[in-house]
């Protein structure tokens, strides 16, 4: 039974971490690219501003520091719980 | 040596490249021939993923989308990059530990059905034939450029070259030949970026060229363009003109395709560890992002150079003369593509001068009859034609134009043959051996796989003779109905173990079905031109276009699937117990061949 709650245990704490990254994920796209652009429009990046940015690089930089960062985490995460590929 | 010929010295030897490895590859390794992704390194894994993911939609046409709209259509940068992380966060370790080759094959198994299989195979069929619809397009004006031809005699020859390539089939298989691929797609990609970005603004990087300061005025690059667009009528080009609904959830619709399209999925099954599978997602996406990032530059500065080549005096002064269209060298480039009949002008008030301006500007109709202009008369530009165009528009040298038509063919090749391979094998493998005659001999399963690839060439051309839109635009459709019909169900099979097989049936032809009748709504029933009710500038549902529907399609889905499992019986307890093993790595062995 033990193996099992800390199985439990290993997929909630996956759960939560995909929660954070998803809510990154929509926060520097959706959020900052598009819906909360008007409120980013005073910071100016070259010769725009800060929303353009992430809607057109910002974003992409941040997917891929998510992605690794999620890869790294889990991958510690599967030798904490004793679930990793042996 | 003129460009033609340089052009086909280029195609020549980036072919005799991707043949040789493949040759070189096989010897090696034949009995390995379908695994060739198993045992191969992450990053080389990424760099093959990349170059059958990156297509003519992302190489050919998304800049040319960007140059002339700006700032709306960040979505397409967003949404096909946004989609890896929801593939390496909810699809791709998971699936990577069940352990079988197709997409379908996980549904059948997870919803115990073979209705959920056939349903997954005839999802995956339609989205993927709309994916060869797009591919189509630019592989027409790839040749059509590449041999100097007509758009539609070229994209013919190109479903012969693609139906042969498909066929050879090896040069899919070996992952080497997609590394190759990639490198040369990606240095025909910004090696012209960056002689542009050197002559704009100074810095080698188009990146940060793309927000640093235009040489010539002194001026940030993006204000510049600013102020030249609006000079001209047109809307600014960092300014949000679009719904914000829209754009939200067109860009939603393609992050959740990119992770609902079979043939990206399935590079994940093959890699050796579930480990892997994360990290390969990220290596993919580090390949992709490097065009990505390098897109909007192209498209501002090739936006910039075209206007400023159309008004070589300035907005304020004269425009250019037919004469110096047909006699300058660095005007060589709009003689040679208005022969794909995808560029054209039109002298309309005889002045013997061509006003590129937005005539349906008020402002700018206002001016013009002031000016004795009657009309925009650079009267058709189509935006798929810019990459390809852009090295000569910035009068670059010839064999970086001979580069980018070898990695124009490359992208639109690569990801046409493997969507062809993914709907084979759907056709003999899922439906006909996994359905209908399990009997079937491996002979006539081979048999069954070519019929039904030359069948899928031939619907794709007589669409892609009358497409629904730009090839970004066609492509962007078969991501909405990835999104509405297989992503949902793939997720509830990871994250619920309570959606059962007639949830997950009901669910994926719901989302299938509503997003398929709302597209056809607005494009044309099949696609067939004026059998539509709707169009996209006044779609039936408020803001939401055809091509962003498949967020909401997702949605409908999900919905249905949760609420008709509730009121059926509950999955079996081994079907949970399949679940639980799925979400924990230990013990994933290598991917098997099922049935």
């Amino acid at each position: 039974m033990s193996q099992n709650d800390d199985n439990n245990a290993y997929w909630a704490a996956n759960v939560r971490l995909i929660l954070i990254s998803l809510v990154i994920w929509a926060l520097v796209s959706f959020g900052f690219g598009i819906i909360l652009r008007p409120m980013l429009s005073g910071i100016a990046v070259g010769g725009s501003d800060l929303g353009f940015w992430f809607a057109q690089q910002g974003s992409i930089i941040v997917f891929l520091a998510l992605i690794f960062f999620y890869a790294w985490r889990m991958n510690k995460l599967d030798r904490e719980h004793g679930v990793d590929e042996e | 040596m003129d460009q033609f010929t340089l052009n086909l010295l280029f195609v020549g030897a980036s072919f005799a490249l991707y043949i040789g490895i493949a040759v070189w590859a096989r010897a090696g390794s034949t009995s390995e021939f379908y695994a060739a992704g198993r045992g191969v390194h992450p990053v080389t894994n990424g760099m093959a993923t990349a170059a059958d993911w990156m297509s003519a939609a992302s190489f050919i046409s998304m800049a040319g989308l960007i140059a002339f709209t700006g700032y709306d259509n960040s979505s397409f940068l967003m949404g096909w990059t946004g989609g890896y992380v929801l593939l390496a966060l909810l699809l791709a370790p998971y699936l990577r530990k069940f352990g079988k080759f197709t997409v379908s094959e996980f549904i059948g198994d997870r919803f115990y059905s073979k209705t959920a299989r056939l349903v997954a195979v005839i999802c995956l069929l339609v989205a993927s034939i709309t994916y060869v619809i797009g591919q189509m397009q630019g592989v027409g004006i790839a040749f059509g450029r590449f041999l100097e031809i007509d758009a539609t005699l070229g994209l013919l020859i190109g479903a012969c070259v693609v139906f042969a390539y498909a066929v050879f089939g090896g040069m899919k298989g070996v992952t080497y030949t997609q590394v190759a691929q990639y490198c040369v797609l990606i240095m025909a990609y910004t090696i012209p970026a960056i002689f542009i970005s050197l002559q704009l603004t100074g810095n080698p990087i188009p990146a940060l060229g793309l927000f640093g300061d235009h040489v010539a005025s002194g001026e940030p690059l993006l204000a510049k363009l600013d102020q030249i667009v609006t000079d001209l009528g047109f809307a600014e080009y960092t300014a949000a003109h679009g719904s914000t609904i829209n754009m939200v959830l067109f860009t939603l619709s393609l992050m959740i395709g990119t992770a609902g399209l079979p043939h990206v999925i399935m590079r994940f099954f093959t890699v050796p560890r579930v480990s892997d599978a994360r990290w390969s997602a990220g290596w993919s996406l580090v390949f992709i992002a490097l065009l990505y990032l390098t897109a909007p530059a192209v498209g501002a500065m090739a936006r910039l150079n075209i206007s400023e080549l159309m008004w070589p005096n300035g907005t304020g002064g004269e425009a250019v003369s037919v004469e110096q269209i047909e006699t300058a060298p660095e005007y060589a480039w709009m003689a040679t593509w208005q022969q794909t009949g995808l560029l054209g002008w039109e002298d309309k008030n005889g002045d013997g001068k061509i006003q590129y301006y937005n005539d349906a500007n008020a402002d700018m109709q206002a001016k013009a009859e002031a000016a004795g202009w009657e009309g925009n008369e650079l009267t058709n530009f189509n935006r798929d034609i810019l990459v390809l165009a852009n090295p000569e528009i910035a009068s670059l040298p010839g064999w970086v134009i001979g580069l980018v038509a070898a990695g124009g063919l490359a992208a639109a090749l690569s990801t046409a043959a493997g969507l062809l391979l993914a709907i084979s094998s759907a056709v003999s493998h899922d439906l006909l051996k996994g359905q209908l005659t399990p009997n079937m001999s491996e002979k006539s399963e081979l048999l069954a796989a070519r019929i039904s690839m030359a069948a899928a060439i031939v619907v794709a051309v007589i669409l892609g003779l009358n497409p629904p839109g730009f090839a970004a635009q066609t492509v962007a459709l078969a991501f909405g109905l990835a999104a509405a019909s297989i992503f949902p169900a793939l997720m509830m099979g990871i994250f619920s173990t309570r959606i059962n097989n007639t949830g997950a049936v009901t669910g994926m032809l719901a989302g299938l079905v509503v997003t398929l009748v709302y597209i056809f709504l607005h494009k044309g029933w099949f696609f067939i031109p004026d059998t539509n009710s709707f169009t996209d500038a006044n779609p039936l549902l408020g803001p939401v276009k055809s091509t962003s529907f498949g967020a909401i399609g997702a949605l409908v889905n999900f919905i249905v699937a949760y609420v008709v499992s509730g009121m059926t019986k509950d999955t079996p307890q081994e079907i949970k117990d399949l679940v639980q093993s799925v979400r924990v790595p230990r013990g994933a062995g290598a991917a098997v061949e099922g049935h």
